[in-house]
């Protein structure tokens, strides 16, 4: 197990640096500079600026001084919004997109899987029907278009809940929904699907000849085995909540990690977007992390050491 | 001798898009305190479907018991409501499937799938539960149950996995076992070990066990009564003395004739020619008739009458009619 999580461990360090490397590069490969916006700043200033932030030495400077102050976990300051550095802003705006996110993938994964459960149970009954019919428009309907019409119907419409921003659990509601639906539909479908199958194994037969209650039959042993498809999507799944966020910030003004990403790309900002990046990257190889260690322990087939042949 | 379960006339469909399968049309058979009684029978006789129907198993939609009684202790199991039938199922009467690389949850520790029966039952604490799963582990033959206890399914081999799916069965200390084809999936040497370890359970313990097989062998080595099954109907009962020495029906020869024997050299293996009947429209008359070679007029048209041929030994065939018996004395 030790020298799993030390192999482990060093393959998501190399992923994140061909991460990092990949960004830096294409980053500095696009077009236009910080400085030339509609400001008009003059030629003398931009060159002090340029010279300011070592815009001005070759990209392979700049790259092996980005990396060493990155070991350090300094990603160094913001160009657009002077006097604050990356640390401040990711401080600030993670807690907020991580509520966000984990809210989501929380309710996305519970009511995913009831919704799953429940239409396996009464297979091609009303509810089944009615899960399903969820689900595809789920799956088909973005996030977006989902969000503006959660504002216009429930927010404006009926004056039911806030508008916009992130301040109290009502806020939350909408936009948790609007980024919660889409997995959701995605995991009611695998989890139906995958319990299906699991319904029709000798095993589950070998359960009800044991006289247990249909309860235990299905949460006890036939769950835990339709759960290890749904498992295995969650690291993608967390990922479009992830990019997901950019997206629902921005319409609801949350001001979360999403806004100043995008921002950042759009302003030309380098530390910013290296920054959030990372960031964003990190994260998401380690809940990649996560969803192996609960594979292996949800299917005790799949060992995480090599060893001990059977 | 007691009889503990009674199966008196038992009928059960399955409503398919095809239409109504017939699939036990009619079965009947006594079982008694401490025997094991055989049925066997081809593929799609109805074997299964008749344990599942004993054990409530029978998936509704889209089976049903459409006729028939199940006698277990003044209860018929054929009416119980299924919150009744639990109490039984894996208390009184367990049952044993035919892959144990298949029945056994690859999830759960062994020892938890041995322990929930009898927590289920009993209401007894974890810590008497693990005792008697170990007394049980012994039992059917695992060595070093302790470690074992922890281990996954995928963690033993086939035989061990059967033997455990038995420790799963016994648990509850049931008064009847019924086994689907226990030894199919095995191959020969560990099949004979789990037929032994049936024998060695069924003195220690006074278990009635159903064993269902195709397997003539099989029915040799750990029956007392014989059942033979077609097309859905028990066409011959008797004991296995009766059975392999006094067969009686055509298709219980034919059966006969088609298992290799050592005892006879050269001996002229003969399948039966033709295939079993379309449960779908079964035949009025005897389901045997499109493969018999003694099939006469009646036979066809007529369901043939109970003819007892010793005080256990019971046949359904026209031949068997005396009438039939003056004109066909030669040839029988
Ligand atoms: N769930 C079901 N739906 C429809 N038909 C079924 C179902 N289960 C069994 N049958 C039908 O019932 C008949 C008897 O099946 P059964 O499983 O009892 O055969 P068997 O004697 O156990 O054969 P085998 O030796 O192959 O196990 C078969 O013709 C089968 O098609
Ligand atoms: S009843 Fe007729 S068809 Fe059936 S086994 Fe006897 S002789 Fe053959
Ligand atoms: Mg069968």
């Amino acid at each position: 197990m030790a020298t799993y999580l030390i192999k482990r461990f060093f393959a998501m360090i190399v992923t994140l640096w061909l991460i990092i490397t990949l960004t830096f590069f294409l980053m500095h490969a696009l077009p236009g500079s910080p400085f030339n916006d509609e400001r008009n700043t003059s030629e003398a200033v931009q060159k002090n600026l340029i010279a300011h932030f070592n815009l001005d030495q070759p990209v392979s400077v700049q790259y092996i001084e980005y990396l060493k102050s990155i070991v350090q976990f300094d990603f160094g300051p913001s160009i657009k919004k002077s006097s604050q550095t990356v640390n401040d802003l990711l401080g600030r705006g993670f807690p907020v997109s991580f509520e966000l996110g984990m809210v989501t993938l929380v309710v996305a994964i519970l009511s995913g899987i009831l919704l799953g459960v429940l239409a396996a149970l009464k297979h091609n009954g009303v509810i089944d029907y009615l899960a399903m019919t969820i689900a595809v428009l789920g799956i088909s309907v973005p996030n977006f278009v989902l969000a503006t019409l959660l504002i216009q119907q429930v927010a404006v419409n009926w004056e039911l809940l806030p508008v916009a921003t992130w301040k109290s659990w009502r806020h939350m509601v909408l936009p948790t929904l609007a980024l919660a639906t889409g997995p959701m539909a995605i995991i009611a479908r695998l989890t139906r699907s995958s319990m299906l199958e699991v319904l029709t194994q000798d095993y589950i037969l070998t359960a009800k000849a044991k006289g247990l209650t249909p309860f235990k039959i299905v949460f006890k042993h036939a769950l835990k085995n339709a759960l290890l498809p749904v498992v295995t999507v969650l690291g993608a799944l967390a990922a479009g909540i992830l990019t997901g966020t950019f997206v629902i910030e921005k319409i609801f003004a949350i001001p979360g990690m999403g806004k100043y990403f995008v921002d950042s790309i759009n302003n030309r900002d380098y530390p910013v977007i290296m920054g959030t990046t990372i960031f964003y990257s990190a994260l998401l190889i380690f809940l990649l992390f996560l969803v192996d260690v609960a594979y292996g322990i949800l299917d005790p087939r799949i060992k995480l050491h090599k060893k001990e042949g059977r | 001798m007691e009889k503990i379960l009674q199966v008196k006339n038992l009928h059960v469909s399955f409503r398919t898009y095809g239409g109504e399968v017939k699939a036990v049309r009619g079965v009947t058979f006594d079982l008694h305190k401490g025997e094991t009684i055989a049925i066997v029978g081809e593929s799609g006789c109805g074997k299964s479907v008749t344990a599942k129907s004993i054990m409530g198993l029978i998936p509704n939609p889209p089976g049903k018991i459409t006729d028939g009684k199940i006698l277990f202790k003044g209860k018929d199991l054929a009416k119980l409501p299924d919150r009744e039938l639990r109490k039984i199922r894996g208390a009184d009467i367990s049952m044993i499937f035919q892959d144990p690389m298949t029945a056994l949850n690859p999830t759960l520790t062994i020892g938890e799938q041995i322990m929930e029966g009898i927590i289920q039952h009993h209401k007894i604490a974890r810590s008497d539960a693990r005792k008697k799963a170990l007394e049980i582990l012994e039992l059917v033959g695992i060595p070093s149950p302790k470690s074992r206890l922890k281990q996954y399914p995928h963690q033993f081999s086939g035989g061990m996995r059967q033997r455990i799916v038995i420790a799963l069965a016994l648990i509850c200390e049931p008064e009847v076992m019924i086994a689907d084809e226990p030894t199919t999936a095995l191959d020969v040497t560990i099949q004979a070990q789990i037929l032994d370890l049936f024998r060695d359970i069924q003195k220690k313990t006074g278990v009635s066990i159903i064993l269902i097989t195709h397997d003539l062998g099989v029915v040799a080595q750990v029956a007392d009564r014989v059942a033979v099954m077609y097309g859905g109907k028990i066409i011959e009962t008797g004991t296995k003395r009766e059975i392999f020495y006094e067969p009686q029906h055509p298709y219980t020869k034919g059966l006969l004739n088609s298992v290799p024997r050592i005892d006879i050299e050269d001996a002229e293996l003969v399948p039966i020619a033709g295939t079993p009947p379309d449960l779908f429209a079964p035949p009025a008359g005897c389901p045997f008739v499109a493969r018999c070679e003694y099939a006469m007029e009646v036979c066809d048209r007529i369901y043939p009458t109970q003819t007892l041929k010793g005080n256990e030994h019971q046949v359904y065939c026209w031949l068997q009619d005396v009438r039939a018996k003056t004109s066909f004395a030669t040839k029988w």
